[in-house]
């Protein structure tokens, strides 16, 4: 059991928990994940680590709301557990020798991309953030964004934080103002990944996107979380989740991220459901 | 005087169009009388060959000598001597190749009943016995043990016996291995493997989950910061293969761990899982082992039409166990037999609408002595279905040698060990499937025994 030590509502849909897990705040580092379960019934699913304090023992993990699990693990409240949190898992982000690098965020997968540019200030590198989101309320951890990077971004899809406009409009300027990047990391919806890989392929500049395929066990026995990388099958939860922009499968991951959705929808539905009786 | 019965009495089973609908146990196991009777059949060999066929050397004749005189729990003492897990071997083992295989019985007619036996022992031991297991005087020594598949349970139960302090560690949030995340509960029912976790925390055994060695911790530093003294791998043979043909990544293609972790471990099989699992209307199982048997099953059960085994060798190639291939048979499975994939094929929504396959016939031996499918030319057809399950093998997971320095594998992955375990690390000893490859329980739990023999041996030579 992993008791939750803090947990603060960053908008209407995203949450973060600090949860004392000393066993992987200890070996976390940016790029890993976890994989939880909320009690005893309950699924596994993968959250990214989103911070971790290796003295106090504890792991950050921000997620948003989007099914059953999601609903049911934000109704825990300050020092209820979590019954299962397994981590870290994963390869770590490789920013080690970086320069100057633009890290791309997109919604809530800014709360994976905040560590890494964090890591990378910390490292000495230049960093530049663009991050982006659908309307003003979504907006999360611009602060701590601010603190490490030497260029911030925010764009905004109605314009009503920041510019109005989408990440890949930001990226595509700053590149074209002279910005040599030694590496782009993008981390957000699959489309908002592949589309920053294609721009960043027409400069030639590397580039390393963050998947989240569905996962069950993390530790590659199931293989549900496989995709294409340069025409070979791999494993995201061993081989990644860090892989190479320009040679994924989109397309594919697209398709398999759709697999449950009717299930999901239900689930989500029920586990509201379940809420809405309780509070009566 | 013998019962000369040519048969085995029967095992009395559910009905297969009742059972192919639930997810109960199968066969329902002998009755005392029937146990007795069988147990009759037994002519009491004294060069008792059937031992011979045993990979752990249960005293056969024995046990079996105990039941035809109604002594169930002498029974049950003797089989413990050799075996852990009788309640699950005497479910699981490939009789008809091991200890069946030898009985002189089987010359003329069917053999004893040895499997089916051993069944009944536990089960009654385990229904009418209450004593719990006592825990040994510690001898202050303490091992770690990665994995809690037959062969980790089995290695941490017999140091515990000899007063060791063992920590078992799991990825999984469950422990149990193969036994809970693969084989199914009609097959294997969960409380029995729950029951042999229970005894092993009577007699101290703790048993750490969400423990991924070579993540969370390293073999090295269990040895060097936590004090343990030895290390016992038990880690399994869990990575799946797949084909490598177009289309396998689609949505509705599982490889079997995954389908069978849905179902068994994750409990999709049950309405108010919160795991989804696809409900297919027509399964292709590709593969022919015990695995293929058992997703197979668990897809009909799930309310499929049709489900096919598409295996690219013949009947007598199977490997898996007979009694699987019957009951899969009774069930409405249909054997799609020399008959090997070439192509899945995308439907709508990249879901599958069908594969293509080729038929074969069988060429020479090979290496493994089976003989080898070659494709018959301008074969090519199509099997239409929607749900894929890829069951052709795993291999041992890469995770641990990638993080203990010089733990030495072969070239596939397995770790590589001497006859009682240790490896090239010292006092690191491996067993089970990490180190030959998926293999069976049978062989777990012996391989767990032989290293546990051998760690107590290694610990009181060095203090
Ligand atoms: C579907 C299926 C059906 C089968 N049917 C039969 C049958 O009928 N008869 C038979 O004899 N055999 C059968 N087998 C084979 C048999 O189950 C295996 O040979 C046996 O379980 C191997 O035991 P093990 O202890 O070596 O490993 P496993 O049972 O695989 O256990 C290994 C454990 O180690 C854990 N682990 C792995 N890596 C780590 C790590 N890094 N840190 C911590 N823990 C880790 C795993 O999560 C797992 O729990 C079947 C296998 C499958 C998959
Ligand atoms: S070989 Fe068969 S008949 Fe002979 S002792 Fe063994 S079980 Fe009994
Ligand atoms: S989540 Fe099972 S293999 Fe990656």
């Amino acid at each position: 059991m992993y008791k939750i030590i803090k947990k603060q509502e960053l908008n209407p849909t995203v949450t973060l928990m600090e949860v004392d897990a000393p066993f992987v705040a200890k070996k976390a580092e940016p790029g890993q994940f976890i994989i939880l379960r909320v009690d005893e019934e309950g699924e596994r699913i993968p959250l990214t680590v989103a911070d971790f304090d290796r003295k106090k023992g504890t792991v950050t993990i921000i997620f948003q709301i989007v099914g059953g699990t999601t609903e049911r693990l934000n109704h825990l409240k300050e020092g209820e557990y979590i019954h299962d949190f397994v981590g870290p898992l994963g390869e770590p982000s490789h920013v080690e020798g970086l320069k100057k690098v633009a890290v791309v965020g997109g919604g809530v997968g800014c709360a994976i991309a905040y560590p890494v540019a964090k890591k990378l200030h910390e490292l000495g590198a230049e960093v530049h953030s663009v991050v982006g989101f659908r309307t003003k309320d979504l907006v999360i951890l611009e602060r701590q964004f601010r603190a490490v990077s030497d260029v911030y971004k925010l764009m905004s899809d109605d314009g009503s934080a920041g510019e109005k406009g989408l990440v890949t409009d930001a990226l595509k300027a700053l590149i074209e103002a002279g910005n040599v990047y030694d590496e782009v990391i993008a981390i957000g919806p699959v489309v908002m990944m592949k589309f920053v890989s294609l721009l960043t392929k027409q400069y030639n500049i590397k580039t390393t996107v963050s998947m989240n395929p569905i996962m069950i066990d993390g530790t590659g026995m199931c293989g549900c979380c496989r995709l294409t990388v340069a025409g070979k099958t791999k494993f995201a939860c061993v081989d990644g989740p860090d892989f190479d922009g320009h040679e994924v499968d989109y397309d594919e991951i697209m398709k398999r991220a759709s697999t449950y959705k009717e299930f999901e929808k239900r689930e989500r539905e029920e586990a509201c459901n379940l809420f809405k009786k309780e509070v009566k | 005087m013998p019962n000369m019965s040519l048969k085995k009495h029967e095992m009395p089973s559910q009905a297969p169009e009742v059972r192919n609908k639930n997810f109960k146990e199968v066969a329902l196991g002998y009755t005392a009388e029937t146990a007795v009777e069988e147990a009759q059949r037994c002519l009491n060999c004294k060069n008792k060959p059937c031992i011979g066929g045993c990979p752990v050397k249960i005293h056969i004749p024995d046990f079996i000598a105990k039941v035809a005189a109604g002594e169930f729990e002498a029974a049950y003492q003797i089989i413990q001597q050799t075996s852990s897990l009788p309640a699950v071997c005497g479910r699981v083992c490939p009789q008809e190749t091991q200890c069946e295989q030898k009985c002189v019985r089987g010359i003329k007619g069917e053999p004893v009943a040895i499997g089916r036996l051993e069944r009944f022992v536990a089960d009654w031991h385990n229904a009418n016995s209450c004593d719990l297991p006592v825990k040994a005087e510690p001898n202050g020594h303490k091992v770690a043990v990665v994995g809690s598949g037959p062969a980790g349970l089995t290695c941490a139960g017999d140091l515990a016996k000899r007063g060791y302090e063992v920590t078992v560690f799991e990825a999984l949030h469950l422990a149990g291995g193969v036994l809970v995340y693969g084989i199914p509960e009609f097959r294997l029912p969960k409380s029995i493997v729950q029951k042999e976790i229970d005894n092993l925390k009577a007699l101290g055994v703790k048993v750490e989950t969400n423990m991924v060695i070579g993540r969370v911790l390293s073999v090295d530093e269990l040895m060097d910061e936590y004090g343990f003294e030895a290390v016992f791998i038990g880690s399994g043979a869990g990575l799946p293969r797949f084909m490598n043909i177009p289309g396998e990544n689609l949505k509705s293609v599982y490889s079997a761990n995954e389908f069978l972790t849905r179902v068994n471990l994750m409990k999709a099989y049950k309405d108010d899982s919160r795991t989804p699992v696809l409900h297919a209307k027509k399964v292709a199982v590709v593969g022919g082992g015990n695995v293929a048997m058992d997703a197979a099953r668990c897809a009909k059960r799930l309310g499929a039409e049709e489900v096919y085994i598409v295996y690219r060798r013949g009947e007598n190639e199977l490997p898996a166990r007979a009694e699987e291939v019957e009951h899969a048979k009774e069930e409405g499975i249909v054997f799609r037999l020399l008959t090997n994939p070439t192509a899945i094929l995308e439907g709508e929504n990249g879901m599958v609408r069908g594969m293509t396959c080729v038929e074969m016939e069988l060429g020479e031996p090979d290496a493994s002595g089976r003989r080898r499918p070659v494709e018959k030319a301008g074969s090519e057809f199509t099997i239409e279905c929607d749900c894929v399950i890829m069951a052709i093998g795993t291999s041992p997971n890469p995770l641990i040698k990638n993080t203990t320095k010089g733990l030495e594998t072969q070239k596939w992955g397995g770790i590589i060990a001497d006859e009682h375990g240790l490896t090239s690390r010292k006092g690191v000893y491996a067993g089970g499937d990490a180190v030959t490859g998926a293999a069976t329980v049978i062989l777990a739990m012996g391989a767990g025994k032989t290293a546990a023999e051998a760690i107590d041996e290694y610990i009181r030579s060095e203090n």
